[in-house]
């Protein structure tokens, strides 16, 4: 099936059967746990005590002042439009991450290689350089200010500027989990499909989708986590309007700076909004990637390799984050 | 390139025309229009403009500490790495899940939280204080928001490749008489280093262009704490545009060759791995 590279599937074999360990090939016990003393300090500082201190530090002052941060007009506002923005960006992203997918898995081009470098562009460029893009294109002084001025749109320092920033720095995220395992899945189901005279979208919506929904669905995820959670793209072309332009992480950073113990709480209580989102995402992801092992196993206990579970040995390789 | 064989599948113009569509007017014009904005400078403003005393501290403090955090990462998160594939310990599987989390916590929680715990009065500022090292509002602080956000890209890159290792050769190997640190110098270390290598420029890319959580930890302090994006946002605060402008091609330009630097990288540690 499709092209799915054998390295990959090393590695899923290699995940299934790790417990039969070898003997000869292991450190001497001191060196083994001192490697682990320092992995575990490791984790211990830049994991999991900034994860611990967000929750301890948002309910340091009780449930009641909790809840009472949440739900003042200013953080209630600001947690419904990075909801709206998130509505709109992540739709957006996942029709364009979809067509890409298409076009680039399922068909011979030129220029193909160049095509999936600029769709990582968003990577390579520093948010705060991304605001300041849409800016030059949007903002008074910008190309297309005088003619938005002149029509009364407002694009930057209002909603559509936020979008348009969450919008460039989430783009690739659904396309780069797509195409390998569009790719992996082949194109011979499709073939089969129109060939028995199903339409094109028809093949679609039975066929492909079928076949990278864990896929999508991963990337989903990871899109809508980064698009909530923007900052610095955001804040460049939002220009800090409380109940109008604030979004969630921008509203962490106004109660930050206002100083006083109360606000620093406030501060902590929208930012426990946010890593409770990275929480869940990380849940979606840990189960997706167990589903597809168990997946995997039993296709292969079968010895029945079926297209689906070639298009999840893509998805389980694709998990290192580039 | 040329086709293969007949491909009946539908939607190739649709799709492709969309994507292109779509590429141009979020990202390829918005970048061309940066660009483009730097010919309205005149070459010497440019250059003056891009190389303020405060901006030259300003990249260095951004490439310094990015290289800093990088080298951080690329020691800590291979013995990590190391550690999750080749050992069986209580909390695994859990710090493994964990791996991933600064990838997705904003990074505005980041920088909050981080620079709450290295305080004076923070959960680690309170012991490290007192012994001089201080978290937040200083260089170190910047070091520690950049190590936190690329680690998850050094372990990710390194782990399959642990993973897929032969273990037949570390035993021929030791079968042949080589002792465990002779095995780890020739044989391990020179399959592994492409990849860290890859995994260290990752976290060094994603740490120049790092905004949101140092905002919060550094204090942004013109020449003491203050990084590259942080001086761009302060340019446009002050509506100089062509200040702004031209310390983001910098920026840009060097991202891009970065970018160039990791592709030829992940090829050549893939040609290295099969």
């Amino acid at each position: 099936m499709g092209g799915a590279p054998s390295t990959d599937t090393a590695i899923i074999r290699r995940r299934v059967s790790r417990s039969q360990s070898q003997r000869g090939t292991e450190e001497p016990p001191l060196i083994k746990w001192t490697l682990i003393a320092i992995a575990l300090a490791f984790s211990l500082v830049f994991l999991l005590l900034p994860l611990v201190n967000v929750f301890a530090q948002a309910f340091a002052k009780g449930w009641q002042a909790y809840w009472n941060s949440l739900t003042e007009p200013d953080s209630w506002a600001a947690i419904r439009l990075t909801l709206i923005v998130a509505a709109i960006a992540v739709p957006l992203n996942v029709m364009f991450g979809v067509a890409a997918a298409w076009a680039i898995a399922k068909f011979e081009f030129r220029w193909k290689s160049l095509l999936t470098t600029l769709i990582d562009l968003p990577f390579s460029v520093s948010p705060v350089v991304a605001g300041l893009m849409f800016v030059l294109m949007f903002g008074l002084q910008g190309y297309f200010g005088k003619w938005l001025e002149a029509h009364e749109i407002k694009i930057i320092f209002a909603v559509p500027g936020i979008v348009l920033a969450t919008v460039f720095v989430t783009f690739p995220f659904v396309a780069r989990e797509l195409i390998p395992v569009m790719q992996a899945a082949g194109s011979e189901q499709e073939q089969a499909a129109l060939t028995l005279g199903a339409s094109g979208w028809r093949t679609f919506w039975h066929v492909t989708l079928p076949s990278v929904k864990w896929g999508l669905i991963y990337g989903i995820i990871l899109c809508n986590a980064r698009a909530m959670g923007e900052f610095g793209a955001v804040s460049v072309v939002s220009g800090h309007i409380i109940r109008q332009t604030e979004t969630m992480p921008l509203r962490v950073q106004a109660l930050y700076e206002g100083g006083s113990a109360v606000s620093g709480a406030a501060a902590f209580a929208v930012a426990s909004l946010l890593a409770l989102l990275a929480l869940i995402t990380l849940a979606i992801k840990t189960f997706l990637e167990w589903k597809q092992a168990r997946d995997y196993a039993r296709a292969q206990q079968l010895a029945m390799p079926t297209p689906e579970s070639d298009s999840d040995t893509a998805f389980l390789a694709r998990q290192n984050l580039r | 390139m040329a086709e293969k064989k007949f491909n009946a599948l539908p939607g190739f113009g649709l799709t492709m025309g969309f994507t292109i569509f779509y590429l141009s007017a979020i990202a390829l014009i918005p970048i061309a229009g940066l660009f483009l904005k730097t010919l309205e400078i005149s070459l010497t403003d440019f250059w003056r403009l891009a190389t303020t005393d405060r901006a030259l501290a300003a990249y260095r403090l951004t490439f310094g500490a990015s290289l800093v955090a990088a080298l951080a990462n690329a020691l800590f998160g291979t013995v990590l790495a190391w550690v999750l594939v080749r050992y069986e310990f209580p909390g695994k599987r859990f710090i493994d899940a964990l791996v991933d989390f600064p990838f997705a916590l904003p990074t505005a929680v980041a920088g909050l939280t981080l620079a709450n715990l290295f305080a004076d009065n923070g959960w680690l500022g309170q012991w490290l204080v007192p012994l001089g090292i201080k978290g937040a509002f200083t260089p170190l602080g910047v070091i520690i928001a950049l190590t936190f956000v690329g680690m998850p890209f050094a372990v990710r890159t390194l782990q399959p490749v642990l993973e897929n290792l032969e273990r037949e050769v570390e035993e021929a190997a030791a079968t042949l008489g080589a002792s465990r640190v002779r095995t780890f110098f020739s044989i391990i270390a020179p399959t592994l280093l492409p990849t860290i290598i890859t995994g260290f420029a990752l976290a060094f890319a994603r740490a120049v262009g790092e905004y949101g959580s140092i905002v919060f930890i550094s204090g942004n302090q013109p020449f003491k704490t203050e990084i590259a994006p942080y001086l761009i946002v302060m340019r446009l605060d002050e509506y100089d545009y062509t200040g702004a402008v031209a310390l983001a091609v910098v920026l840009m330009v060097i991202s891009f060759a970065m970018l160039y630097v990791i592709n030829w990288l992940e090829t050549w540690s893939s040609r290295f791995q099969n």
